[in-house]
């Protein structure tokens, strides 16, 4: 096990995060997130969460369920505003500012950090509207250049040649793996600078889920990527590194190989090998 | 492969991998032949090359472990994925041994050219070490082709090879009958001729290993060993 | 000799079945025979009076042949006027309850009171709009009547709005949300759109419900023998016309009563099987 040499890390608290093989050699930090506490109520879901997620990198959190990765997750674009009694307190830093604040706009901020969820869930919409929709939220252009804008969606979510013939039949007429990448295509369009993840495959098969996993790689290299699964061997292979997190706790953060291979913390290791529980 | 993984990255990996194996086998086939130039033109300079160069071998055997324990950690592969991983990692301790086996040859090489040594049985060597040199360098075309034929072929070589050192072997020992200041010559000779032998064992390894990754099947009949004379317990001829 | 005391079990279980199968089949055809038995009786009474003179004439002085347009131009009229009046109404307030105010204790007050209202008897409603438009105005009208329609209207739109809109998953909300879609925006372009079908739905089952209303009309739009496209007089209706007709001693009258009552059944039917088919491609 290596300590990090990342940029300083003001930890909190008594327990110690294992940060594994993390140098900060050519890495960015795209969010900081300092001493996040969030609470359902009065209950307290995550506990003094400090991380760092590097730009055109993919991250993975990984954990038993319960564990609070997707809650940690949905803080990331503000999602959990939506539900009364939810809040968050702590730093999440994301371009100089704190996106926990009362004063950003969270309507821009998701713009910024787009999400794709468990379930596909298209617009009741034409595939080309799914798309065109949330381009024209932001932007006033001619048709031809929304025309431009779908295609190139489409092609960055490898749907483009089967759907280019049928643009103007529903979305929900598409297969289940097809209706992701749609919904990939959506968050794209609107160009955001991070995409979230919330188990993204779980609701897919295998060969569906190998082509978005290829799909995840390829927009790593224009975006920041976090993803949530509970398939730790999804986490395996498309990550470059992983956090692993209990009972709302970062146990250990570290470059994926490293954890896969040779974990810091017991627990980790308990977890990765099936030894859990 | 026929199709390519879903995953680019897998391919890369892979590719990789074979590729650091196709460089070790060059390496250790170019080993093999400067030892045995070293015997035969009594080369002291080319057996200190030989034997600095296998740390480079030992180099490429840690990588292919790294990368092999990186991509069943990371890949979870299976089936002729999981096959080639696994051949990948038997096929470059062979080779590494082979390696081994050369620069011992070599360090010998230095020592015997101190001395005299009879020249029928250096030129025994050299035939010995040749027929290996040559089934390494078809092993690993057809490790690179993935030519399970080719392998058979090599596999079936093995009991020649095992035939030359076993006539090699009784001629050295005929020398020191005869002559016994050749004793040492001949003992180093004896030793050389027996590390050739299991180079040649090794390669004859990696040609069953060639099979198991292509077709998750060994060469069905055991090996025919063309020493079986000199394990038996007649008198020495 | 466990075999023997299983076979007995299964075959009380069995008889057990058939007994309530059988009584379940049995209680189907009583209810569907009654209404077979209504329809039936609506159609032999009712189909003999059909003719083009029904839909062009209007109601004829007792004794003479005559229509039912007046009756049924004024059904129209106040029926659409109350629908205007009473969906935005109905849709805005099911939209507040399933959108903004989930839970909180405006919707839960509101979300009971609607209920009450949904199940009040017409004939408060009427005497109500009476107080309020027909005693200050001193004359029956057409708007009393629609207003009262629409008071009927409201409830039936604002329960199935907010039910259709809470049938939309949270998901698609989150995902509208995720692109930084504002909240009017989403519930305009998705929750709406996803909805559509069942608001519709409701609609068109505020309508039937209403066009078959009679107490109310008695009290806010009274009834009228001629053709009146005037709102603010005495407008003639469909079910009050029934309602006439059917007591009077006059046979013109009463045939006409049941051609009318066929009339606003044939209307309802077909407006529910519309509704139910609008929900069934929705699937």
């Amino acid at each position: 096990m290596t300590t990090a040499s990342a940029p300083a890390v003001p930890l909190q608290g008594t327990h110690q995060v294992t940060h594994t093989g993390v140098s900060a050699a050519g890495l960015a930090e795209k969010i900081s997130i300092r001493n996040l506490e969030f609470f359902y109520g009065d209950a307290r879901a995550l506990k003094g969460i400090d991380l760092s997620l590097y730009a055109n990198k993919t991250t993975a959190f990984i954990g038993p369920s319960g564990c609070g990765k997707s809650t940690l997750l949905r803080i990331l674009n503000r999602m959990y505003d939506l539900y009364p009694g939810q809040r968050a307190t702590g730093q999440v830093m994301f371009d100089g500012d704190n996106l926990l604040d009362a004063g950003v706009d969270i309507n821009l901020l998701r713009a910024r950090v787009g999400m794709v969820f468990q379930k596909p869930t298209p617009f009741p919409m034409s595939i080309y509207e799914n798309i065109a929709f949330g381009i024209r939220l932001y932007e006033r252009l001619p048709k031809s250049e929304i025309d431009g804008r779908v295609e190139t969606a489409l092609r960055r979510a490898a749907l483009w040649e089967e759907v280019k013939d049928k643009l103007n039949t529903s979305g929900l007429g598409l297969s289940g793996g097809q209706q992701q990448r749609l919904c990939i295509a959506r968050t794209v369009a609107v160009k955001p600078e991070v995409i979230l993840f919330d188990e993204p495959c779980s609701a897919l098969d295998p060969i569906s889920t190998a082509r978005i996993e290829e799909l995840i790689d390829e927009l790593k290299k224009d975006y920041t990527i976090v993803i949530v699964t509970h398939n730790m061997q999804q986490a395996a292979r498309v990550s470059d590194f992983t956090a692993f997190m209990y009972l709302g706790e970062l146990i250990e953060f570290g470059v994926t190989e490293k954890i896969f291979t040779t974990p810091g913390d017991k627990r980790t290791q308990a977890y990765i090998t099936g030894r859990f529980g | 492969m026929a199709n390519d993984h879903i995953l680019k990255r897998f391919d890369e990996e892979l590719e990789r991998l074979n590729a650091t194996i196709n460089e070790m086998g060059g390496l250790t086939e170019s080993q093999l032949a400067k030892s045995l130039t070293a015997v035969r033109e009594r080369d002291t300079a080319i057996a200190e090359e030989v034997i600095a160069d296998d740390a480079r071998v030992d180099a490429l055997d840690v990588a292919v472990q790294e990368q092999t324990v990186k991509l069943l950690a990371l890949r979870q592969p299976m089936a002729i994925d999981l096959r080639v991983i696994l051949s990948s990692i038997k096929i470059a301790a062979a080779l590494e041994r082979i390696a081994d086996y050369a620069k011992n040859t070599a360090k010998r090489s230095i020592v015997l050219s101190q001395g005299a040594a009879p020249a029928s049985a250096v030129s025994g060597i050299d035939r010995l070490g040749r027929l290996v040199r040559a089934a390494l360098k078809d092993v690993l075309d057809a490790f690179a082709d993935d030519d399970v034929v080719k392998a058979r072929d090599v596999w079936d070589r093995d009991e020649e090879i095992d035939q030359v050192y076993t006539g090699l072997f009784r001629e050295l020992l005929t020398y020191m009958m005869e002559d016994p200041r050749t004793i040492t010559s001949c003992t180093h000779l004896l030793f050389m001729a027996k590390n050739i032998e299991r180079a040649g064992d090794h390669v004859t390894n990696i040609a069953e290993l060639v099979s198991f990754r292509s077709t998750g099947q060994n060469f069905a009949e055991t090996r025919r060993k063309g020493s079986g004379a000199l394990y038996s317990t007649d008198a020495t001829p | 000799m466990a075999e023997a005391r299983n076979n007995v079990l299964y075959a009380s279980r069995r008889l057990r079945n058939t007994v309530a199968t059988s009584l379940a089949y049995a209680a189907t055809a009583f209810g569907l025979g009654w209404l077979v038995l209504i329809l039936g009786v609506l159609l032999v009474n009712g189909v003999g009076g059909l003719s083009l003179d029904v839909f062009t004439q209007n109601t004829p002085p007792p004794g003479s042949a005559g229509g039912l347009l007046n009756a049924i131009m004024g059904s129209i009229v106040m029926t659409l006027l109350a629908v205007v009046i009473g969906t935005p109404i109905g849709v805005l307030a099911g939209t507040y309850m399933a959108e903004y105010g989930r839970h909180d204790k405006l919707s839960m007050v509101v979300r009971f009171i609607n209920d009450i209202l949904l199940s009040a008897p017409s004939i408060v409603i009427g005497l109500f709009v009476y107080e309020i438009m027909v005693a200050p105005m001193g004359h029956f009208s057409g708007y009393a009547g629609a207003v009262s329609l629409a008071v009927i209207v409201i409830p039936v739109v604002v329960r199935t709005t907010e039910d259709m809109l809470k049938l939309v998953p949270d998901t698609l909300r989150e995902a509208a949300a995720s692109i930084g879609l504002p909240r009017s925006l989403m519930i305009r372009n998705i929750a709406y759109r996803a909805a559509r079908a069942g608001i519709v739905t409701g609609i068109l089952l505020a309508i039937a419900r209403v066009s078959g209303e009679t107490a109310p009309l008695l009290f806010t739009a009274l009834n009228n023998q001629f053709f009146s496209m005037n709102m603010n007089a005495p407008m003639p209706s469909l079910p009050v016309v029934i309602f006439q007709f059917a007591l009077s001693p006059y046979e013109e009258w009463q045939k006409l009563a049941w051609t009318g009552a066929l009339l606003i059944t044939v209307t309802v039917l077909a407006l529910s099987i519309i509704a139910r088919s609008l929900t069934a491609r929705k699937q």
